[in-house]
């Protein structure tokens, strides 16, 4: 009985693993193809003459890739710091404190995930105007954390639901004062909860579109927009080369931080272990 | 070397109607190892907390020669608590946990490097500096967690419950350590316990702690000899309370009269005796003898606890196995309780 069910688990298991593959990694073959494609006509299954012609193009100075690959990463960076700095000590307060309304805070943290952002981006558009905000870099940061803050909030809370603030008490009886308590004691203790928090931030900066767009107003154009406008102007080949450009910082930080991100570690629990 | 003076401390935890501390006061001798015993609950760990600055009081003032610390952060105090569960930080190796109070005063390495090796050395853990926390047994987690304090040479030391996680026979080991430590750096010792037994066999002076407030502050052998009230006793094992009617030489009771010790309280109250000073046979005047029945045998294996019966009281004693060897369940014997061993209170 254990043996067929385990055999059962084994081949969900595989399924899983195959369907992960087909839905993630086929996507990307056809566009990797393209990259390097003089021309890829039907009914052809590869193209007739491969070249580097995209390549060269989307790295040279005029198609403006590269700038934008720096602004793109710049702008993620920075929401990823801000959400950081925001939300290491919202987690804490709802990881370790019981208060009242904690419920309404936390539904409130959620809500980005759960209300789409075009819903929200519209009023936030309107603020920004009398703030001067529209069409800067530093508009395009802050309303980037509206998706991004949430799942930094939700690890760093389950973090904090494990840990142990006596240690830091320790610290301060030791002599430390609470700044050097934090970066020796706090700090390390809650590591893995900002390295996968942050990625998730990063990622999500990475990928957004529609905040970009509207808050942006065409002028802060990153990567994704970029990648739009040749998208839609039937440049596959070009396309292919900035969507391949596109996705390795997410593959490269994946694979950074992969140890960080198994069932086992606390920082993956969210709110469910509090 | 610090005299700690505790004055009227209270605190009154936000929501809460009862004061988890009512209004202590305590005197702590330099040098001195002092406990503060009380069940779990009673207010002595958030004394504890408050003496570190790591909790603010509600009222009262905590003085350290004299001085007010409340003002002091905990860093600055020169407190140093050694938690229940030892709190070693696990990202750290054993030296480097060790060596952490120096490393925030801004010592020179080399220097941590040498007094940590030392420091290793007084814990009898000389060779342990380069494991990490959890590759160390409980009694060995205590001695680094006991090293990490000592080595900034603290003038207050605080002890959360130091015996309590260790087995019987690393508990004498550990007791030994403390006080040896402790007497030659003659650090002012506060330790907090719930095990009465842990109170006694580490303090010079126990303060008692029940429901909020002090009960008593002694040496240990006074709570067992002279007990201020039945919660006091009860607390130490006591057992036997008469009531009666003293008139400061001798003690009315069911029991007839009974002859007092000198200082013997007097009017109406309870007599109390130790279990173990209930004596086998007549005493050599008759002063204090009875006849008792046996009403039950707890063989204990190095002691022997009976249920005696004095007419309709009920007595509990411990004796020697050998002394009652003879006798059994029903039978009659003479008993007597030395007039040393007696105690009135209210």
């Amino acid at each position: 009985m254990s043996n067929r069910e385990s055999v059962s688990i084994r081949s969900f298991r595989v399924l899983t693993g195959v369907f992960l593959i087909t839905w993630l990694i086929l996507p990307l073959i056809p566009l990797a193809i393209w990259s390097f494609a003089h021309g890829w006509f039907y009914p052809d299954l590869l193209p007739q003459t491969w070249s580097l012609r995209a390549w060269k193009y989307a790295l040279s100075d005029t198609a403006g890739v590269i700038d934008s690959l720096w602004l793109t990463i710049g702008i993620s960076l920075a929401a990823t710091v801000l959400s950081i700095l925001v939300g290491v000590p919202a987690g804490r307060a709802l990881g370790m404190y019981k208060f009242r309304g904690k419920e309404i805070v936390e539904l409130m943290i959620l809500a980005p995930t759960i209300v789409p952002g075009i819903a929200v981006v519209l009023g936030i558009h309107s603020v920004f105007i009398s703030l001067g905000l529209n069409n800067t870099v530093w508009g395009v940061i802050l309303v980037h954390l509206i998706p991004t803050l949430p799942y930094m909030v939700l690890v760093m809370a389950g973090i904090f639901a494990n840990y142990d603030p006596a240690f830091e008490a320790q610290a301060r009886s030791l002599g430390a004062s609470s700044l050097k308590t934090f970066w020796y004691v706090t700090l390390p203790a809650i590591r893995p909860g900002i390295i996968v928090g942050g990625l998730f931030a990063f990622l999500v900066s990475w990928s957004q579109y529609i905040l970009t767009l509207l808050i942006g107003g065409g002028r802060v154009e990153t990567l994704p927009l970029l990648l739009f406008n040749f998208a839609t102007s039937g440049r596959n080949d070009i396309t292919g080369a900035i969507g391949m450009i596109y996705i390795l910082p997410g593959i490269v930080i994946l694979l950074l931080t992969a140890k960080h991100l198994s069932g086992r570690s606390g920082a993956v629990g969210g709110f469910g272990q509090i | 070397m610090t005299h700690v003076s505790i004055k009227g401390l209270t605190k009154v935890y936000p929501g809460a109607t009862e004061p988890s501390l009512d209004r202590l006061s305590l005197e702590i001798p330099t040098g001195e190892l002092t406990a503060l015993l009380g069940p779990s609950g009673c207010g002595k760990t958030t004394t504890m907390k408050m003496i570190a600055g790591l909790l603010e009081p509600t009222s009262g003032d905590v003085t350290f020669d004299g001085r007010s610390v409340l003002q002091d952060k905990p860093e600055d105090r020169g407190v140093v608590m050694v938690f229940q569960n030892y709190l070693l930080f696990p990202y750290m190796s054993v030296a480097d946990n060790v060596g952490f109070g120096l490393k925030m005063r801004k010592i020179d390495p080399a220097e941590i490097k040498r007094r940590v090796g030392e420091m290793l050395e007084l814990v009898k853990l000389p060779d342990l500096g380069d494991r990490k926390p959890i590759a160390l047994s409980g009694g060995q987690q205590q001695r680094v967690a006991l090293a990490r304090a000592l080595i900034v040479q603290p003038n207050v030391l605080l002890l959360d419950e130091p015996l309590s996680n260790l087995d019987a026979h690393l508990r004498f080991e550990m007791r030994d350590l403390i006080r040896s430590l402790q007497q030659e750096m003659g650090i002012t010792t506060i330790f907090v316990t719930h095990d009465q037994e842990e109170a006694v066999v580490l303090a010079d002076r126990v303060a008692l702690i029940l429901d909020g407030q002090m009960k008593q502050y002694d040496k240990p052998d006074v709570f067992y000899k002279r007990p201020v009230d039945e919660a006091t006793a009860r607390f130490f094992g006591g057992h036997n309370f008469i009531n009666g009617m003293s008139d400061g030489q001798s003690f009315d009771s069911e029991l007839g009269r009974l002859i007092l010790p000198d200082n013997a309280a007097s009017g109406i109250g309870k007599l109390t005796f130790r279990p173990e000073n209930v004596r086998i046979g007549n005493a050599g005047d008759g002063t204090n003898s009875l006849k008792a029945t046996i009403a039950d045998v707890i063989y204990l294996g190095t002691q022997t606890r009976l249920k005696l019966r004095v007419g309709d009281t009920v007595l509990d004693a411990v004796v020697n196995p050998n002394e009652i060897e003879t006798y059994g369940v029903g039978d009659t014997l003479p008993i007597h309780l030395p007039t040393s061993s007696l105690w009135v209170i209210q």
